[in-house]
This record gives structure tokens, sequence and C-alpha cells, in this order.
């Protein structure tokens, strides 16, 4: 292959690199109202009344609006980006007369600059009418206290939610009878494991600009991760036509799923669709903290059943996912606890998976990279490893017994084939990259320092089967150029260079002849959008047929002029070649496309995949730590993936490093709390602490490529899989080194220091709750 | 963000004590701190045009002007052998380069925020704050008073025969400490003196001393521990999202304890 | 009030507020590579050299450059093609929301210290955060990128 798998620039790279003003509020119009929000101080109340007058006399002010300008009997909408009928509940107003987490929209302000929005600000008078929230989610399900106790509340799909149980969805799957396997085995694990609202903190916040086209209509410039969907939304939450609204995306300053949820767009569009005066909104970091769409809080139940000689026999898994205040992702992102972790042992007789996803008074939750698969692999691979150590075993032996192979069907995953998988290397070499067999499980640095290791694998998918569409649209130009029309939106992870990788290995041209375009919903073919780890998989795919589609077009014009028939020719890239005497360049085949011709040179392609081909990954850590005060540091993380064929190994490679440090935040340092009013404490980059450089030794990674026969080229997705195995390594690994058990992240020097303390007192630390049917002692 | 509503580069720190009279008068320092505030400022005083940003050394002491930077002071070569490095470690973690170069010292330690870094290095120095109106005033002392009106011109460290030794534990590098220990030992005619200064408790800074004579004579190991154990008692902390108040406690005795070590010529890391 | 800077080797003059931060002072005048990712002075995204030192500009008062010479990426664009090559080179670069803070402190790095060592090149940059490359592979690229400068005996 000529592009395919080579470590090529990204086309915009030296664009970004040199600072040029590319995103969104570099190219926003300088006369741009500012919007901003009145956010509620309280977890849960309902606006009594609410006083704007005074507000709207500052000098430079142009509008306030509150739920008075928003009919509360309309329906309902969601702002997360999903194929519609969309899973998750249409539970929201653009404003809201009830306010359900501090954070919550009270108004919209919109003025001439910063100074005047701030002043009108503070010069609304709310009185509210304080209601008790439901801060805990363990208490919400069936708590008399509501979070949406409307009546127009709605939910599109068969998820299992009811408003009324502040249930926002419920499901159950199951193969084989798993009480009767957990009944036979010798050691039924029996344990439960947290995860918080972790914050994706892409670099960018959230931002968008609005203005009013030449033909009347709203077009809204966003950094978002999903044009079309945004559309719909912005259309539903304004109750507009959509034929009245483009949505396109500029350059995105990092998404990680942020962007898959349409957090920011409607307030400047509803300030520009009524004032008809271009708007812009710009989250303040702090905002981008406290009112935005972090990881599902999870709490997750794990039973899992093996014999004394490490065979995993069944799974049972109990997911309590808190989608917050609203129900976006909700009912969506608490499957893949289940149905992205349990697959990998594919030796299991049986399984059952049962979730509940509660509504409370906190943010609203919503896709963070892994999306719900992070969390489950954290309970299940951290099970496993509990596992690995009550037997006396070494976590990677153990895994190697029992991971499910090629060719294999995953009942767990919807009951489809394992079509590629090369996750038995990834583990082999994992293995060795880490020097695992020299620094199991503990080695003694003889300064009061230890080093560990710990390990986990994981997998995702490879966009949402039967459900995401890639579309793209490829057309000729002079001298032989190429267009590229996409949907998918580039969030800083290549996908531009990558889709055009695929276009110029198909159509045997230079990377520099393909020219690309993503995304705007007047101009691009449709598109999901860029989540699920579906561009490279189902896009990509899209974009290969349609290539390949141009390229017997391009065939056909070239046979025209040669006068022979199309099945006559071949195409090398620059010549269209009958036999050595008759041929026609790719140049003169523009030229004539443009001059008397009826044979388009243009191409459109849709792609959907019935099948989701999983990526795999084996992940270790080796930590240091200070045994007394329990500072700990990943002096090494390595990494193996099997992501099918990596279309960019260099993009490949920064994706997985980039995922893995996330992975080592959640594990180790980036913390959601809230105090007793809900107010979340880590509302900035002060107190939310995700990685610097000097936080973290190295990363390592390895490809173990596996075949995906139905990618392009092989290719599966990497995007996602790739944030989840430092989870359950680092945990283990703080086990191997101090002797104490964290089921709960992020695990803090603090936790570390007074669980060792604890131990040596003798008391015990964990809620450790096995059951060993036959009284055996292992 | 704070509002200002006037800026004002002070031509004598006689003109910027007399604004400063003013309750709404702030003077700037590296603006760090004081621009996440919500208020309003109606004067925003600037030293920096009084020649108050360098680090001078003599013979006795070093002199230190309220502007400068926490990175000149990490990078003064005068300041680094005096403290055997103590000084850099001190400051070295503190959010990165560009955070250090607009810092100002005078900032920090007026400041007296319990989570500096900073006031805890000078703490356990022989170091005295140059106050316009109040003149001359130890560290200490100052450390431990409430907010008024001067003007803080210089910093001063009056230079002992002394060894130091500077540590914290953070939850991350880059972030806030949850423990500051800064120790001193000085050479004296009749033995060392311990001198230690634990911050981020999360109060104030602290000094703690060795009155009751644990460190003389015997083993240094043992000495340690007692000593370790000594302070954990007699310093108080509390809990916040950076540790509790146990924990803290049981930092302030492994610190100290290492600090001895080390400062005691113990070999290791 | 009237302040007139020297920003990237041309005189600016403006009229700010007493309160108006350094970067929105350049974004205003066209330097839209310095970017803001946080209020709290964290994240190194506005770094720009005041006086040839590397600050950051959201915590630095428009009034207080007045006189003075403020260089922002803007001003030093063949310096940053030069080095953002080996970044480029990497795939590092990944959003680039974060580069332009990344690549003036690493000038500023250079400048200081021609040939830092791995633990010093990741404590000089400790304050430019990055959320998508895992900073591996901006550390690879500015190795590259010493060597390079090596061998072109530019060291």
């Amino acid at each position: 292959m000529k592009t395919v798998n080579k470590p090529v620039r990204k086309k915009d790279a030296m664009q970004l690199l040199t600072g040029q003003p590319v995103y969104t509020d570099d190219i926003a119009p300088r006369d741009c109202l500012v919007v901003k929000l009145l956010r509620s101080p309280h977890a849960s109340a309902v606006i009594r009344n609410i006083q704007t007058d005074i507000a709207l006399k500052v000098p430079g002010i142009e509008a306030v609006y509150t739920w008075k300008d928003v009919p509360q009997t309309e329906r309902r909408f969601t702002l997360a980006g999903q194929t519609y009928p969309e899973p998750s509940p249409y539970d929201r107003l653009l404003l809201d007369r009830r306010v359900r987490y501090v954070g919550d929209v009270v108004a919209i302000v919109a003025g001439a600059d910063d100074k005047c929005v701030d002043k009108a600000l503070s010069l609304i008078k709310v009185e509210y009418q304080i209601l008790e929230p439901v801060l805990d989610f363990r208490t919400a399900l069936d708590n008399p206290v509501l979070v949406h106790p409307e009546e127009n509340w709605e939910s599109l799909c068969p998820v299992g939610a009811d408003n009324k149980r502040n249930l926002c969805a419920h499901d159950e799957s199951s193969q084989g009878d798993i009480e009767k396997v957990l009944e036979g085995c010798d050691i039924v694990l029996d344990r439960v494991y947290h995860t918080k609202a972790c914050q994706q903190t892409m670099m960018e916040t959230f931002r968008t600009f609005c203005t009013i086209d030449t033909y009347g209509r709203l077009s809204v410039v966003s950094s978002t991760q999903i044009v079309f969907h945004c559309r719909r939304i912005i259309a539903n939450a304004l109750h507009i036509p959509k034929s009245m609204v483009r949505v396109s995306k500029p350059r995105i300053g990092g998404g990680f799923g942020a962007k898959q949820t349409s957090v920011s767009e409607i307030y400047p569009a509803f300030v520009t669709w009524k004032t008809k005066k271009p708007s812009k909104i710009i989250f303040s970091r702090e905002e981008s903290m406290t009112a935005s769409t972090p990881r599902h809080e999870m709490e997750m139940h794990v039973r899992l059943g093996a014999m004394k000689d490490g065979r995993i026999r069944g799974i049972d898994l109990y997911t309590l996912s808190n989608t917050g205040a609203y129900g976006e992702h909700g009912p969506t992102t608490v499957g893949l606890s289940g149905h992205k972790s349990i697959p990998l042992y594919g030796k299991a007789e049986a399984f059952r998976f049962v979730s509940d996803v509660v509504y409370t008074n906190v943010m609203s939750a919503g896709a963070y990279r892994g999306y719900g698969a992070t969390q489950g692999l954290f309970a299940v691979e951290s099970a496993v490893n509990e596992l690995a150590s009550m037997l006396h075993m070494d976590p990677i032996r153990l895994r190697e017994q029992n991971i499910v192979r090629q060719g294999e069907v995953m009942p767990a995953y919807y009951g489809q084939e394992n079509t590629s998988c090369a996750l038995d290397r990834c583990l082999a070499k994992v293995r060795e990259m880490i020097k695992w067999d020299e620094i199991y499980p503990v080695k003694d640095m003889g300064n009061g320092k230890v080093r560990s290791v710990g390990m986990g694998m994981a997998m995702q998918g490879s966009g949402i089967s039967g459900v995401d569409v890639g579309s793209a649209v490829l057309k000729l130009g002079d001298e032989g150029i190429y267009n590229l029309l996409i949907g998918a939106a580039d969030m800083g992870t290549g996908c531009d260079t990558i889709l055009a990788q695929i276009a110029a290995e198909v159509l045997d041209c230079e990377m520099e002849d393909i020219m690309v375009f993503g995304a705007d919903t007047d101009a691009s073919p449709y598109d999901s959008g860029s989540y699920a780890s579906s561009t490279t998989y189902v896009t990509g795919k899209a974009v290969e047929n349609c290539a390949l589609k141009l390229r017997e077009q391009i065939c056909r014009l070239g046979a025209k002029i040669l006068s022979c028939e199309y099945e006559q020719v071949e195409f090398d890239g620059k010549e269209v070649v009958l036999d050595r005497e008759h041929k026609v360049s790719l140049k003169e085949i523009a030229a004539a496309s443009m001059c008397g011709n009826d044979i388009s040179l243009e191409a459109a392609s849709t792609h959907s995949s019935p099948i989701s081909p999983p990526p795999f990954m084996a992940g270790a850590a080796e930590i240091e730590m200070d045994l007394q005060t329990g500072e700990t540091k990943v002096v090494n993380f390595a990494a193996a993936v099997d992501c099918g064929t990596p279309i960019n190994p260099n993009l490949a490679r920064v994706q997985a490093e980039g995922g893995i440090l996330q992975g080592i935040g959640m594990a180790l340092t980036e913390n959601i709390t809230y105090d007793s009013k809900g107010r979340v404490l880590e509302n900035s980059l002060m107190q939310y602490k995700i990685p610097a450089r000097v936080d973290v030794g190295h990363i390592q990674v390895a490809f173990e490529n596996s075949y995906e026969e139905s990618g392009p080229f092989g290719a599966k997705s990497i995007g996602e899989v790739v944030i989840n195995t430092p989870l359950p390594a680092v945990a283990d690994a703080v086990y191997h080194a101090c002797g104490v058990r964290f089921r709960e992240l992020p695990i803090t020097p603090c936790q570390i220091a007074m669980g060792r303390i604890r131990m040596e007192q003798g008391k015990s630390n964990s809620n450790d709750r096995e059951r060993l049917p036959d009284n055996e002692n292992i | 963000m704070i509002t200002i509503r006037r800026y004002k580069k002070a031509e004598s720190i006689e003109e910027a004590w007399q604004l400063n009279q003013q309750k709404s008068s702030r003077i700037i320092g590296g603006m760090l701190w004081l621009k996440m505030g919500k208020g309003t400022v109606q004067t925003a005083i600037d030293l920096s045009g009084l020649s108050l940003d360098g680090i001078e050394e003599t013979e006795e002491e070093f002199r230190v002007g309220c502007m400068a930077t926490l990175r000149q002071l990490e990078l003064h070569e005068g300041l680094g052998t005096y403290t055997g490095g103590a000084m850099k470690e001190a400051l070295r973690h503190i959010v990165g380069v560009q955070f250090r170069n607009l810092a100002t010292v005078g900032g920090s330690i007026f400041g007296r925020f319990g989570f500096s870094d900073v006031l805890t290095m000078f703490l356990a120095m022989d170091s005295y704050v140059e106050l316009y109106k109040a003149g001359v005033v130890s560290m200490r002392e100052f450390a431990g008073g409430g907010y008024d009106r001067d003007v803080l011109v210089r910093i001063l460290v009056r230079k002992q025969p002394a060894s130091f030794h500077y540590s914290s534990v953070r939850n991350s590098q880059t972030d806030f400490p949850a423990l500051t220990c800064a120790a001193a030992r000085f050479e004296g005619p009749a033995g060392a003196d311990y001198r230690f200064a634990i911050g981020a408790r999360p109060g104030r800074a602290v000094v703690i001393e060795d009155s009751g004579r644990i460190l003389s004579g015997g083993d240094i190991r043992e000495q340690a521990r007692a000593f370790g154990e000594y302070a954990a008692a007699h310093v108080p902390t509390g809990s916040n999202m950076r540790g509790s108040a146990q924990y803290r406690t049981h930092l302030v005795k492994v610190l100290t304890e290492r600090a001895i070590l080390q400062m005691g010529g113990e070999a290791g890391c | 009030m009237l302040i007139t800077v020297n920003l990237n080797g041309k005189m600016v003059s403006g009229d700010v507020e007493a309160d108006t931060l350094l970067i929105d002072f350049v974004r205003n005048h066209g330097c839209y590579s310095v970017k803001r990712g946080c209020e709290t002075s964290n994240c190194g995204l506005c770094t720009v050299f005041l006086e040839d030192r590397p600050v950051l500009s959201c915590s630095v008062l428009a009034v207080r450059a007045d006189g003075k010479k403020v260089t922002t990426l803007e001003g030093m664009q063949e310096e940053a093609a030069e080095f953002g090559a080996f970044i480029a080179d990497q795939g590092a670069e990944q959003c680039g929301f974060c580069n332009p803070g990344f690549v003036m402190n690493a000038m500023a790095l250079f400048r200081e210290n021609p040939a830092p060592g791995e633990e010093e090149i990741k404590e000089y940059l400790a304050g430019n955060l990055c959320r998508c490359s895992g900073y591996e592979g901006q550390l690879r690229g500015i190795l590259a990128f010493m060597e390079w400068r090596k061998k072109e005996g530019r060291l």
C-alpha cells in the first residue's frame, strides 16, 4: 500500500502549529452579541419570580430571555447527538421554569460586550422556591422526590424509562443460567466498584456563534462533533423548521465526546433567531466543568464465578448509572459497561447484565471517550485482577486462559462473531514491553519506594452496528485534483487526513491531490458524526467505496475519449489506458469532464455496517509508590493495541498515548465531588487535575494488527478503546505496591497512606464479600 | 475576574502607601491570585516602576525586592547555594515557568496563603519582611499577623551557618501541596538548632522548633522518629479536598523525620 | 488608558481599560494564536513573551505591557514552522488548540537552555497542558528537533 498504513502528516498540522485563526472564536464576526447564561445556585428549585427590567436597562444589553419566553408545554428535546429517534429522553426545554442542578440555565443575556452582560447578569432578580434535591444516585430510584415530574417528558425508544420513578433507562440481558453456573463455581467474587463523573477537559471549551444568512436562515458555526444532529437539536429546541438551520464546524479544539452533546449551541441560536443579529457564546472553564456533559458516574456490582484452575465460568453485572439532571446518553452509555467488558471472557458459560440509569439533581452526564465501557471494564477487569490474586495466579496468565478468540461468538456482544482479534498477541507483547516478569508483582527500590505492575484489557466497538451512517462525496476537478466532502468531524484526531489517505490509496494519487472539506449540513453528505469510534471504520468504508465508484466514472469518461468500451480500460491513477498506444491522462479527462460532458465525475457513497468489530487492547502500568506518603506515579505504561490496520500509524499512536493518559488521570487525580448543596468542588483546572507532563513517565504503544475484512483496508477503530486499560491496571498496581485494594477512583496519596496505616493496624480496608461455596480456603 | 477601575503605577513607595490607605485599593503583585477574585478594586497600585525587582546578595544577607518573581528566586545562584537547592525545590512545582515569571515574592509572602510553598520556605530561614511603615519584622511574626495596609518592600534573609531541606507532598506534580515542610539546621556553638516550617496544613504555615531538645545527641534515627511524632502532635492540621487532617498529621511526621535524616548527613536518596 | 506596545516588532497603540488583560489586547490586535483555556492561570495556552520572557497573557494587565515588547506566535512564524514540523511528523499537534502556547514555551526553553535533558524539558513545559497527545509525541518531536539542530551544527 502506498498511502494507507503510512505515517503521513495531518493535512492541517502546520496551520495549527503556527497558530492560524481557524477555531470558532477566531472566525466569529467581531460585532457578535456576547451571550452568557444566568445559572441556578440551587440543585432543585422552581422559579417563582424573575425580574429582568433592571438588567435590560444596562447600556449595551440587547435582550434577556427567561422561561417566560419559552412555551413550557411544548415538546421537549434532548441535547444528545444521536440518530433519530434518540434513545435519550426528550426532557429539556430551552429555558425551564424548574431548574434541576446547580448550574442549570435560568436566563440568557445578550449584549454588546462581556462587561455589560456580566453587569446585567448580576442585576437579574430571581426568587426561587427551593425544592429538596436528589443528590445521592443510590437513593434516586423510586425516591418520592422526582427530578422530572412534568407531563410532557417523553421517551422515544423502548429503553425502560419512567420519569415517575426517576428512571432514565432499565435493561436486562443474559445468556445461560447464571445462578446455576455461579453455584457450581469454586469461587465467586462479589465486588462493588465506583467511578466518578470525570470531565473530558478538552482545551477548547464549548463555543458557538450564529448569524442569519442570505436566505434568512440561521447559520450556526460551532465546535461540534455532530453537525447533522446539531441541526435537528437546534430546530427542536427553537421549534423552527429544520430547513431554517445550517450547522458547520471549523477546527475543533478537542472533543472526546463532550461535543457529541449540543451543550452550547441552542443559546446563541435562540438569541440570533430572535434578534436577527450575530451572537456568540464562549463557555468559561468553570461552566465547562460544572454545567457540561461529563462521564456517567457508575456503581458496578460484579459477581465473578471461576474454578480454582482459573477458568472463568460466569459474570453477573449490575450497573447503576447516574445521568444527572437530564438524560443525555443515559440509556446508551450504560449498555457498554456490560456489553464491552463481559465478552472479553470467551469461555464463560453464562452471563447476566442488568442496568438502571437514574436521574439526580447534579450536572447532566454525557458522552466521554469509552462511553460506559471505561466504567464497566474498570469493574470487570478489576474483579479478574482480584481473582488472580486470590488464586495466586499471574493476571496475564489468567487472561490468556480465558480470553475470547477470533472466530468465536460473543453472546454478551449482541451475539456477534469475533471477526478479527489479536488480543492474545497483545497480551504477550505487553508482558514483554513492561518487563512484567522482572517486576510482577512488586519490587522494593530500597528507599522507601516500591515499583509494581498491574494490567487490564479492553475492547470497544467500531461504530454503532446498524445505526451509524457515514458518507463521502468525491469529485474530480481541474488537472486531476479531487475534492473529498465529508460530514464526519475532525476534532484533532486527524480524520480529514485518514479519510484522504483511504481515498488516495484507492485513486492511486498523492495526498496533496485530495482536498478535504467537512463538515457542513448544507454541503456535506450525511454522516452521523464523529463518535462511537465510527469515523475510520464506517465513514472510511464509505470513502473507499466512493473512491472505487469515482474510479469507475473516470474509466467511463476515459473510455469514451478513447472510443472504446469501459471494460477494456484500466486506470493507474494518472492515465486511463486501453493499450500502449491508446491512453488518456487524468488531466485530459478532468478537462473533458468540464466541456460538453454528460458523465458525472462526482461520486457519492453511503455506508453503514451491520456489525461493529471490536478493537482490542492490553495495557500494563508500572508505578512507583512512596509507601509512607502514598505518592504514586505511573513511571511506565505499556500498551498493545489491535485496531486492525492502522490507517495512519502516527495518528493511531498519538490517539493511544493521549487516551492512556486520560485513563491514568481518571485513576489517580481526576475527581468530581459534590458538596451537600450539590455544587461541584472541582470547578476549574486548578481543582480538577488533569495530568501534566511531569505527572507521568513514559507511555509506550505497540500495534498488534488483526485484519478486519469489513473495514477499509482491514481497519477497525482506535479512538475510544485506548482510554480503558489504565483504570484497572493502575488500581491493581497500587494493590501490588501497598496491599490495599481500591474499588473507587481516583486513588489519592491520602487514601493510599491512610489505607496502609489502617491495614497495618489490622483493620480490614475492603468490603470483600467473596463466597467460597465449598468452604475452601483458597 | 476582578474588576479594576483605575490603574496607578506608583512613582514612590510613599505614593503607593498613600494610595493603599483606601480600603478599595490593592497593591498588585503578579496578579495571579488577585485576578481570580470577584470584587472591585478602585485603584490597582503597581510597584513595578520602583526598581524593587532585584535580588541582592551581600556577605550577611539576601535582599529580595517585593517585585522579584518566583522564577528569579528559583534561578538565583546565591540562594541556590545557600539553601543547598531547597529554594528551587520549594518553587519548581508551582504551576509552570510562565506562572513563576509573573508571580512575585512580595505577593506570595504578603498573601500569606495557606498553600504557599514560598512562605513555608522563608519561614524556615532567618528571614524578615521590610515594611514601609512598620519597618523590619520577623517573617514568623508577619506570618502570624493579620492583613493591614502597609507596603511590603523587601524580604531579607540573614545568612546563617545552616543547611536546609524542602519537601512537599502533592496529589499531582503541579497541584497545590497537601503538605509542605521546610527544615533548617542552624549550626551554633552549642550544637545544631533545628527549625521546621509546616504549611498547607491546609492553614498558613507554622514554625515548630526543638524546644524540648529532642534532637541533641544519640542515635539520629531514633531522634528523628521522636521529633516526627512530637511535630505531628503539635502541628494543627485540617481537612480539605487534598487530604484529611489525619493524613496531614501523618505527613508532618514523615516529612520532618525525613528532613532531619537528610540534613543530618544520612546517606540516602 | 492609551498604551503603546511593541507587538511582534510593530508599535501598536490602543485604548484599554484598567483591567483589560494582555490576552484580550493581543487578540483584539489580530494575534488569534493566543488562546484562553482556563481562568485560573493553569493551562499555559495563552503564553506570550513579555520582554522576551514567557508569561501567561491571561494574567497580565494590558497596561503593564505599556512601552514593552510583546511577542506572540504571529511574530515567530519561521521559528514556529521550523520547530512545528517535528511535532507534525509525530502527529502530536492533534487538535492544535494548545499548540501556540506550547510552541512559544518550547522556544523559550531552547533560548534558556539549548540542550535540555528529558527531565528538564518536562519540567520547563509542565505548565503547558495538553489533553490530546499524552505528551509523549510532543516529547519525541522535541527530541527529534534537537537532534536535527545538532546535526545542522546549530547548537
